[in-house]
Parts: structure tokens; sequence; C-alpha cells
């Protein structure tokens, strides 16, 4: 069987909390397409999505508020696995609530 | 792909690659070719050519069945599937489109002989590509020639995503 469960903990502890660029407020903000800075919400929204929709225009923007490309590469990742996170766990929950009923 | 993974990897690429490889082959009762198959199809609605074709490449060398390949990515209520596999990839489908799913949805699929290990082991299939196709897009993967799609394929039949 497999077991991701490890190894998706660790991914998101170090994007979240390790060392980074970024401040861990913004890549906690990114994660969670919330509370975000005017300059990075439509890139964070598009991220998590509609990504195939990401312009240059998008992360110009990020770029011209100060962000660093790294500070930028840091927030996409944090987007991205924070929306795959939401989808996971919300599978998870529908599957543990068709179960629990049996 | 390979420029992504290898980009300031601690952050990112070394624990990716730890998940990627227990999703697509660690111990499962999915064979390779049936989790290559749920990439490709969350690739492909996910609209990332990059990762639909390089999967797509996998799936096709792993079972050497092109024609059920396609069929999948482009009908897959009429492809030449078992039904668990069908009820699985339906799931994906809605979950990678809609962003979430249903316990009606999840009772589908237990009714269509899926078993709870099998719905955890394809959503961690989801949870990569998810991943990794929103972050193909927003890099602007270019897409390899089939040449090179090929050699790809080899290499993660052989090696995995370690």
């Amino acid at each position: 069987m497999t077991n991701i469960g490890q190894q998706r903990k660790a991914l998101t502890e170090r994007i979240l909390d390790g060392a980074g660029t970024a401040s861990p407020s913004e890549r906690r903000a990114a994660f969670e397409n919330t509370g975000l800075a005017e300059s990075v919400r439509t890139l964070i929204q598009k991220v998590a999505t509609q990504a195939t929709a990401v312009s240059d225009h998008d992360v110009a923007m990020a770029r011209a508020s100060g962000l660093t490309e790294d500070q930028i590469f840091e927030i996409v990742v944090c987007a991205a696995v924070g929306q795959s996170t939401r989808q996971y766990d919300s599978a998870r929950a529908a599957l543990d609530s068709a179960t629990s009923k049996e | 792909m390979i420029k992504l993974i290898g980009y300031r990897p601690d952050f990112f690429g070394v624990h990716m690659k730890k998940v990627t490889h227990e999703a697509m082959r660690g111990s499962s009762a999915w064979s390779v070719v049936d989790r290559e198959l749920m990439a490709a199809l969350v690739s492909r609605v996910n609209v990332c050519e990059f990762c639909i074709k390089a999967h797509t490449a996998v799936a096709v060398r792993a079972c050497g069945d092109e024609p059920k390949v396609a069929a999948v990515l482009s009908d897959l209520e009429a492809a030449p599937i078992s039904e668990p596999l069908r009820a699985t990839l339906r799931m994906l489908g809605k979950l990678t489109r809609e962003q979430t799913v249903t316990a009606d949805d999840m009772r589908s699929m237990l009714a269509a002989g899926v078993t709870p290990q099998q719905i955890e082991d394809a959503l961690a299939v989801g949870f990569a590509f998810n991943t990794i196709n929103r972050l193909a897009e927003t890099f602007a993967f270019s897409i390899p020639g089939s040449k090179a799609l090929d050699a790809g394929a080899k290499f993660l039949l052989a090696h995995g995503y370690r």
C-alpha cells in the first residue's frame, strides 16, 4: 500500500517552516491562498485554480513589488502544494465519511 | 521537469521526488500502468501539455497498448479498462476539475469494487500531479519532441521518480 503521509508532511514542513527567502507568513498566505498582498494575489490565485492562465504580466507584477525570483519561486511552490493539499484533504474526508457509515 | 526539480532542490525537488516516487512506484494494488494513466488523466484535466505527453508516453511504453491509453484520455466511459479503474479515474477527474468530491462519489467507487486503500493510493497520485501540473504550467515547460519523450519514458520506467 502506498503511504505518502510521511513524505507529504516533510514536503509541507520544508516549504512552510524551513529556511527560505520569502517570509514564513508570505509562504503560509500563498499556501492558503488567503490574506495575500495585492501584487501577488492574481498570480497565486491563478497558480491555485487556473495555472494555464498565469501570464508574464502576473509575474512582472510580483517582481515590481520588490520580490526576487527566489521569493516568487517559493510562494508559487507553496500555492501549488496548498491547493493540492486542500483537494487531497477534501477527498480523504469524503472517504472517511463514506466508510464510517458502512 | 528536471529543471524545476533541480532548482533549489533542498526547498522542493528532493521532497517532491519522494512523494512522487512513493505515489507512482510504492507498493500498491494499482499497477504502474494504472498509475501512469491516472497521472496522464489528471494532467489532461489540468490541460498540462507537458505532463499529458510525458505520462502518456510512460503508460504506452509500460503496457504496449497505445489505443487503450488514447481511449482513456479521449473517452473514459467507453475505454476498454476495468470498472474499478474507470470509477477511480472518474473520481480523480472530478477532484481535479472541481477541487472537491463527496462521500457519494466515494460510495460509487466502493460499489464499483475499489477498496479504500486503492482510493487512498489514487489520491496520492492525484496529489503529486495536481502539484506538478500547476508548477509545469506556471513555469511554462517547453514540450519535448517524441524522441526525448520516449527517452524520458524509458528512464521513468526503469528508475522511477527518485
